[in-house]
């Protein structure tokens, strides 16, 4: 099982270099999708079953496919991909590649430097996971589902005003 | 069973979050930060279950439930506002939006 | 009866605050009435206090009224305590009687004028803040009193503050009097720390048990009080305000400026007489402060040709000579001539405002001439008032004042013939140059017309002040000319008597010199500028006497080297931190602000990804603390 973990962190690493080099971004979504279900091996491979598959199923199914739903309203065709390479010029990767470098190295260096463990002590089913969320969490969960909430109030009002045209008509039509 | 080192699977999440970063850092797409905002999260969570797993705790893979909630919000708004800014700006350009009131 | 000492300084208090708060509203008459009226009520009560002073004098001679607590702290404790002693009995009832008539004197003077009422609630305010001055019992309520009067100095000078040079000399007498205060001031701070207490009966009975005789403390505070003094009395250096001060209205400069508040500086040594005799240094300096003054200034009034100015440096050389007085320890005969020269001063005033008056504002005496025949009232009791100056023998006060001081400067053992000397130079500077202002305003061709004669407002003030500058001098008189002592047998209940005595021959022999030089001079003015008058033109318009005359008329050039000496650098330190070098400070830190608010708001540049590199920096500091920690 230890080599499913590295070859799937290979796999997770490599599929996210391309997502964030990807000039079309139809591309860098399924590339996405394949990091995320590499993750959720990774995951499965940690004794997190539960988890695993709600990476499968939220993260592949249900958010990347409202990623896809809104690419293909925004309708973005070659020339999107034309504006992407003018837009991506390689000197552009140096400085946050710097950055991103030293970053590593001192969050290496941290990670390194405590002493460790081993992981996969256990398999945390959906049952242990489920009776601690809904005691140990259960403020988190009522937060989590005002997040939730929150978030399908404004996208609907985006998307709302959006649909009614011009702002200024939107504004009143709503009205 | 997959018994790494934790400071393997540490270290896996922090490639991870840190090309994120690097993503959000250069791409100008506003639809690419957004997905390597995704990344970043997706990253986090995956610190949680490393840490979960290594005590074998529920508590890990209760806080990547949470994630998962804050960026199904996060992209339910940040995809609305999307379209919302292509309708406005007509590109996605997120260094055209720079305008600020005030 | 003692008990009513507290209506003196407030009834021309009240005063003050009916006309200043209701005067737009009353009418001239009403107004005409209280502002007199509030003084002559004092007046009234002053005298009458007085009179029971002298025939029931009650214990001690001296009597305190505490109204109220004023500060208790600590260590210190003020109360605003009033005191009543054969000194400020002789100065109250001076001041009171005087203010009297020249507020009668300027219901008429004044009559024209827009600012009636304001004249006279400033005119009240000063009375009452001159009496305050007096009337303290401790140094704090005398420095209310000196600072109050300096105020209405001030206000009163610039009393037509539409011509910005009145302005501008109100300014100069505040400013130049004001280094004096602060001088007064850190004496007073000097007391309290020494003593702990501001009440002058106790320092004075404390001083000499704490000080040595020339203790260096003493001289300090004796100087300190002294710098007070000289810029109240406008003496040497800090005479230079008091002829501009003649830009307010003449009752002023008869009240103020010749009568009462210049006297305060006098008033102040007298009254710590005990500390100055602590200071053998510091009164003989006193002393040669007086004689040069005196001189300085009579030579200056020679070359005047503005009669106010005239009055002005006279006045200034008549406190020189109180200061000489007080400078040989002669207390009595400083008080004694405060009190003449309050009255023949005052009318000198008052018989000039009402030749001003009615040649229509002329004020130069080369355009008067001839006014006996048309002013004669005036000119019959502004006689009396010269001769009194002059100290003409026998007739007058001044001469039995001034003539008290020449004594005094002989035989007083701290005294000395130089100042002998100059005091009899200076009396016979005083007759030519008094004389020199008679003669030709009153004598000779007519040259400017008079328009109609004061009315009796202005005269009955004149001709009182013309019988008591003419019998005032009878209450003390030398040994061989009567030998009367009430006013020093008096005041030896508060002051101390002169010890030396001379004999009578020597004081014979001295009244004969100066009344000599009184005489001398008064026949000199009466060559130059009556009979010769030509001839004197003439030598005045060669070029030595001109330059002579020309540095006289500006007082020596003191207005001159001060400006070059103190007012030029100032402006100029002034000019150079017009912008303020501790400001500039300030400034800097605003522009820092500026400066950073800047920086940071071009952080916002609202470019979303310059924010996420914002975000890495900062997490790449943080993690950074924690590594390398």
């Amino acid at each position: 099982m230890t080599i499913v973990f590295y070859l799937s962190a290979a796999v997770a690493v490599i599929a996210t270099v391309l997502v964030i080099t990807r000039l079309n971004a139809v591309h860098a979504l399924l590339h996405l999708i394949v990091s995320l279900l590499a993750i959720a091996v990774i995951f499965f491979t940690l004794g997190a079953p539960f988890v695993a598959a709600l990476e499968v199923i939220i993260y592949a199914g249900a958010i990347m496919v409202l990623f896809v739903f809104v690419i293909m309203m925004l309708n973005l065709g070659p020339h999107a991909a034309e504006a992407e390479r003018r837009w991506l010029d390689p000197a552009i990767w140096v400085g946050p590649g710097i950055l991103a470098l030293i970053l590593a190295g001192e969050v290496g260096y941290l990670i390194l430097r405590g002493a460790a463990g081993t992981t996969g002590a256990a398999i945390v089913g959906p049952q242990t996971v489920g009776v601690s969320l809904f005691t140990t969490y259960m403020l988190g969960v009522e937060l989590a589902s005002l997040v939730l909430l929150a978030g399908l109030v404004g996208a609907y009002h985006l998307g709302r005003r959006r649909g009614a045209g011009e702002d200024g008509e939107g504004e009143r039509t709503n009205g | 069973m997959a018994e790494v080192p934790i400071e393997h699977g540490l270290l896996l999440a922090a490639v991870l979050f840190l090309l994120g970063l690097i993503g959000v850092m250069v791409r100008r797409n506003i639809i690419f930060i957004l997905l390597c905002l995704e990344i970043m999260l997706n990253a986090a969570g995956l610190a949680f279950i490393v840490a979960g797993s290594r005590w074998g705790q529920p508590d890990g893979q209760v806080m990547f439930l949470f994630i998962l909630t804050v960026t199904a919000a996060e992209v339910s708004v940040g995809l609305a506002l999307v379209l919302h800014l292509h309708h406005r700006f007509k590109t996605l350009d997120a260094d055209a939006m720079s305008g600020m009131k005030g | 009866m003692y008990s009513l000492i507290w209506l003196v300084p407030i009834v021309p208090f009240a005063g003050f605050l009916l006309l200043a708060f209701a005067g737009r509203y009353l009418p001239r008459r009403a107004v005409a009435i209280i502002g007199p009226g509030a003084v002559g009520l004092s007046a009234a009560v002053m005298l009458l206090i007085s009179g029971q002073f002298l025939a029931a004098p009650p214990a001690g001679y001296a009597y305190e009224q505490t109204l109220w607590s004023w500060i208790a702290t600590g260590g210190l404790e003020v109360g605003f305590t009033l005191y009543l002693d054969p000194l400020s009995v002789v100065m109250g009832c001076v001041i009171t009687v005087v203010g009297f008539l020249i507020h009668v004197y300027a219901t008429a003077y004044m009559a024209e004028d827009e600012g009636y009422s304001k004249f006279f609630a400033y005119m009240n305010l000063f009375v009452g803040a001159m009496l305050l001055l007096v009337l303290g019992q401790n140094l704090l309520v005398l420095y209310l009193g000196w600072e109050g009067v300096g105020l209405c100095s001030y206000l009163l000078i610039g009393f037509w503050y539409k011509k910005p040079e009145n302005g501008a000399a109100a300014m100069k007498a505040f400013i130049v009097t004001r280094i004096g205060d602060v001088a007064l001031l850190i004496g007073l701070f000097l007391l309290v720390v020494q003593f702990g207490t501001l009440d002058i009966p106790a320092i004075l009975a404390a001083a000499p048990g704490a000080w040595a005789v020339g203790a260096p403390a003493a001289v300090a505070a004796a100087l300190l009080l002294l710098g007070g003094a000289v810029g109240k009395s406008a003496q040497l250096p800090l005479q230079t305000w008091l002829p501009d001060a003649m830009a307010g209205p003449t009752p002023v400069s008869a009240l103020i400026h010749a009568a009462t508040m210049v006297t305060a500086g006098v008033y102040l040594i007298a009254r710590l007489h005990a500390l100055f005799a602590l200071a053998p240094g510091a009164l003989l300096l006193v002393g040669i402060i007086g004689a040069a003054t005196l001189l300085l200034a009579a030579f200056s009034a020679l070359a005047q040709h503005d009669l106010k100015r005239i009055l002005a440096y006279s006045t200034i050389s008549q406190l020189g000579y109180m200061f000489l007085a007080l400078g040989v320890g002669a207390w009595t005969a400083a008080l004694f001539h405060f009190m003449t020269h309050a009255f023949f001063k005052a009318l000198l005033f008052l018989g000039a405002g009402a030749i001003i008056h009615s040649l229509r504002d002329e004020q130069n005496i080369f355009r008067m001439g001839g006014l006996r025949r048309r002013l004669p009232a005036v000119y019959w009791t502004f006689l009396a008032g010269a001769l009194a100056l002059a100290a003409a023998p026998l007739i007058t006060a001044g001469f039995y004042s001034k003539d008290l001081i020449l004594f005094a400067a002989w035989v007083s053992p701290v005294g000395n013939r130089w100042l002998w000397g100059a005091g009899l130079l200076g009396a016979f500077l005083t007759a030519l140059y008094t004389f020199r202002m008679v003669f030709l305003v009153f004598h000779g061709p007519e040259r400017t017309a008079p328009h109609g004669r004061p009315g009796p407002a202005m005269t009955v003030p004149l001709m009182i002040l013309a019988l008591l500058s003419l019998l005032g001098g009878f209450v003390e008189t030398p040994a061989d000319l009567g030998g009367v002592h009430l006013f020093s047998s008096f005041l030896g209940h508060a002051l101390p008597g002169l010890a030396a005595h001379g004999s009578p021959a020597l004081e014979a022999a001295l009244q004969l010199l100066s009344t000599v030089a009184v005489l001398g001079g008064i026949a000199l003015a009466y060559q130059l500028y009556l009979r010769r008058r030509e001839a004197t033109a003439r030598w005045l318009a060669r070029p030595a006497p001109d330059a002579a005359r020309r540095l006289l008329l500006a007082g020596w050039g003191f207005d001159w080297l001060y400006d070059r000496l103190f007012v030029r650098p100032f402006v100029w330190l002034a000019t150079v931190n017009k912008d303020d070098s501790v400001d500039a400070f300030f400034r800097g830190l605003a522009r820092a602000s500026l400066l950073l608010h800047g920086a940071l708001s071009r952080a916002q540049t609202g470019n979303l990804r310059w924010y996420a590199v914002g975000f890495a920096l900062g997490v790449m500091a943080l993690l950074a603390i924690v590594v390398f920690r």
